[in-house]
């Protein structure tokens, strides 16, 4: 008898042709997260990815903690295996399994069978009925309920035996890598590692974007930038984050152009920026942690004009939220504590007190002409970016 | 680039004597001091070194000196402590606005529990009046806690003169004193004081983080905050902290030893530095005591029109390490209470940086931090908090 887990999946078991490429990308995915925590074999089988540990020293914990951040995945199910199909040994097997699981717990239950062997001698309800009965005998505490149980113990009689009761739900999407790449403006703030999460459950592979303007940020910012990314690392794998010096281009904005209109400004230069990067890096769209309204520069008004530098697709996955939906994904996705550590930089320095909350596209591209020598300031913040492995 | 350490308020670096002396413990001497073979009588030695040299020089008897994990815990221990053996004679406390949060935490906690705390105002540089202080001593107060040197801005109270007027008042009224920042800068006389309880640290004064000192008069008795095996007379069980005893004697033994030159030298660099930045440098000003009053090693400036925090960051490039009292988030309010105690406005408080000497600062060190400002100060000032005007 082996304990093993039984992974499944929902949507990318239904993308016709292409579904090996996703199923591909998941395997991969598994491979890669699991690959310090000890030493797997992973087996494809008839939609659904088995895990078989190869020797002791793994943590079943860990292994289910890793497996339920990894999107693609629906279910994960601890499995015993039993190799013999001998019926008497297959209903001592399931005994075994069901009082170390349940002791001597008060529970409904019901037996699902299911074989994939047509030519076992018992078809499928006969296993059910005699598995059930057996257990009933052995276990007292056990009682059926058919329509409503509280634990369904499944037996599928393959080249082996799988027996299992407790499904995991996993966080479900699609495998990241299968849907291109996305670049994400990661402020440091709690709305854009919930955005990018959001948008990496989806299948898309991340990298991050973080404008550092020291000295007005500290370097505690920027780690802390740092760890959100790392946090996203444990959803996505890896993160490549860019670390673009802000600062020259932000005294320059705050020395031309008028005051109510500096951070509006400065957003589009991030844009820009972040779309020159993206490019270069093969990410097909941008991601923000925008939501209407929630400041002046998200405004419906202050969106468009943001909007307007861009070529490529911006994602705003949050655009509808509130703030409080928000908080609880980052909380849920361990981003929120992170978020709200206090080193907010002293930028206050370059935010007007009333900033425009409707500005208009033709005023703002004016007062950027007095940007002389942006568009060299521009590359020259661009190729002094810090990046970073994650 | 050379590195300026001008924070030795928040810690200073082990000097080499005290790494070795750590090392030996850490490395051969690594007995527990409670055991009854060599090895325990060897670790003993080491307390009794330590205790010794405190002793002498605060004129006190090695059995008054209390270890204890830092400054942090030596102020719980004498407050809490204090104010849970003596809650039959009284539960008024007298304190000031200016002290570290390790004692001010303490006394809230207590508020909370029925005590009564008077907290003492301080004037534009950071004295207390004594005055107010008499009128607030009354019959049921059982502990007045003053700082000696002001963290923040370096404010030296006159503890000799506060600790007659207690005395002179109520006599059975207990005197602690948050000694972190004079210990090793300054002499202090316990007994002569009139102190009862007396805090000191030793990563302050160029020695091991994790230690700290709770000088504790002989008759005093104080309920413990930690129990256990009944190490240090049942005031603080727990293995000693060895690494930390050991570290901590010559510490001591230098601070001391070295006292008279250390503070001219730090006084010298201190006045030289702010002479030179007020002739180089516009609007800056001296946020609590005179120039020629306040403590040998702090010194806070104000510089109008700049974030504090921004100047820290950017001296930081040039490997220049300053402190703030203030941070510039937006989140919370993490204005200093010191520097608001001291009557100075939000924007005065904002624009504060703490610079802090050691005896090992050399006059070089001052002169290219002068340089280095008189660089960043006009730079930064192009772009005024708040965004343009």
């Amino acid at each position: 008898m082996k304990k093993l887990f039984l992974i499944k999946y929902g949507e990318i078991a239904i993308k016709g042709k292409n579904r090996y490429l996703f199923e591909d990308a998941l395997l991969q995915n598994i491979k890669k997260s699991l690959r310090n925590i000890g030493d797997f074999k992973l087996i494809k089988e008839q939609g659904r990815i088995l895990v078989e540990p190869l020797k002791e020293n793994y943590d079943e914990e860990e292994v289910i903690g890793r497996l339920t951040k990894i999107f693609g995945i629906i279910g994960i199910c601890p499995v015993i295996k039993v190799d013999s199909l001998d019926f008497q040994q297959i209903q001592e097997h399931v005994l075994h399994y069901m009082k170390e699981i349940y002791q001597d717990k008060k529970i409904t239950f019901k037996v699902e069978a299911r074989r994939a062997d047509k030519s076992y001698p018992l078809t499928s309800p006969e296993i059910a009925r005699e598995v059930g009965a057996y257990l009933l005998q052995h276990m007292p505490t056990l009682s059926v309920d058919v329509h409503h149980p509280q634990v369904r113990v499944w037996i599928e009689i393959r080249n082996s035996v799988y027996v299992y009761s407790q499904v995991i739900p996993g966080l479900g999407g699609m495998p990241i890598g299968t849907s291109g790449k996305a670049m994400l403006l990661l402020s440091g703030g709690i709305d854009s590692p919930v955005a990018g999460w959001m948008v990496a459950k989806r299948g898309v592979a991340l990298e991050g974007i973080y404008f550092h303007s020291h000295p007005y940020t500290s370097d505690r910012a920027k780690e802390k930038v740092i760890e959100l990314g790392r946090k996203l690392a444990t959803y996505t794998g890896k993160f490549t984050l860019h670390i673009v010096p802000f600062t020259e281009i932000q005294l320059k904005i705050y020395e031309k152009c008028p005051h109510v209109q500096l951070t509006i400004i400065m957003r589009r230069i991030m844009m820009q920026i972040a779309e020159k990067i993206a490019k270069k890096q093969n990410a097909l769209a941008l991601i923000t942690g925008e939501s209407i309204g929630q400041v002046a520069s998200q405004t419906i008004q202050s969106l468009g004009v943001t909007n307007a530098v861009c070529t490529l697709p911006v994602f705003r996955p949050l655009i509808g939220f509130d703030k409080q939906d928000i908080i609880t994904i980052a909380e849920k996705i361990d981003t929120y504590e992170t978020s709200i550590l206090p080193y907010e930089d002293c930028c206050t320095i370059f935010v007007a007190k009333h900033p425009q909350t409707k500005p208009n596209l033709e005023s703002i591209e004016r007062s950027e002409k007095n940007l002389e020598n942006i568009d060299a300031m521009i590359e020259e913040a661009i190729a002094k970016t810090e990046v970073i492995f994650i | 680039m050379k590195e300026i350490y001008l924070d030795n308020g928040a810690t200073t670096p082990p000097s080499s004597e005290v790494i070795q002396s750590i090392l030996q413990v850490v490395k051969k001497d690594y007995g527990n001091p409670s055991s009854l073979h060599r090895k325990g009588m060897q670790a003993e030695e080491y307390i009794k070194q330590t205790s010794e040299e405190i002793a002498k020089w605060l004129k006190v008897t090695p059995k008054e000196v209390y270890y204890t994990s830092g400054g942090t815990e030596s102020n719980n221990l004498a407050i809490l402590g204090v104010a849970n053996a003596y809650v039959r004679s009284g539960k008024h406390l007298i304190t000031t606005q200016i002290e570290h949060p390790s004692v001010l935490e303490p006394f809230k906690k207590l508020e909370e529990q029925g005590y009564e705390v008077t907290y003492l105002p301080v004037n534009q540089q950071g004295y207390i009046d004594l005055e107010t202080l008499k009128q607030a001593i009354r019959p049921d107060t059982i502990l007045v806690s003053i700082m000696h040197i002001n963290n923040e801005v370096g404010t030296i109270q006159p503890i000799d003169k506060i600790g007659s007027i207690i005395k002179k008042i109520n006599p059975s009224t207990l005197f602690h004193v948050d000694a972190v920042q004079s210990f090793g800068k300054s002499i202090i006389y316990p007994r002569r004081w009139n102190i009862d309880l007396l805090s000191i640290s030793g990563h302050k004064i160029h020695g091991p983080k994790g230690i700290g000192v709770l000088y504790i008069a002989k008759d005093i008795k104080i309920e413990p905050l930690v129990y256990g095996g009944g190490q240090q007379n049942g005031l603080r069980s727990g293995t000693e902290n060895m690494i930390g005893i050991a570290g901590l004697y010559p510490a001591v033994k230098n601070a001391y030893e070295n006292l008279k030159d250390h503070v001219s030298h730090m006084v010298q660099l201190k006045k030289y530095l702010v002479n030179e930045l007020k002739a180089k440098v516009e609007n800056i000003s001296i946020h609590g005591p005179k120039l020629e009053e306040g403590a040998p090693h702090i010194i806070n400036l104000g510089f109008k029109d700049i974030r504090g925090e921004v100047l820290l960051h950017a001296l930081e490039d040039k490997k220049i390490y300053v402190s703030t009292g203030s941070a510039c988030s937006s989140h919370k309010s993490t204005k200093s209470s010191t520097l608001q105690a001291l009557g100075l406005s939000d924007e005065e408080i904002l624009s504060s940086i703490r610079i802090s000497f050691s005896p090992y600062t050399t006059r070089e060190d001052i002169e290219i931090c002068i340089a280095e400002m008189q660089q960043i100060i006009p730079l930064l000032r192009k772009f005024v908090p708040g965004g343009k005007k």
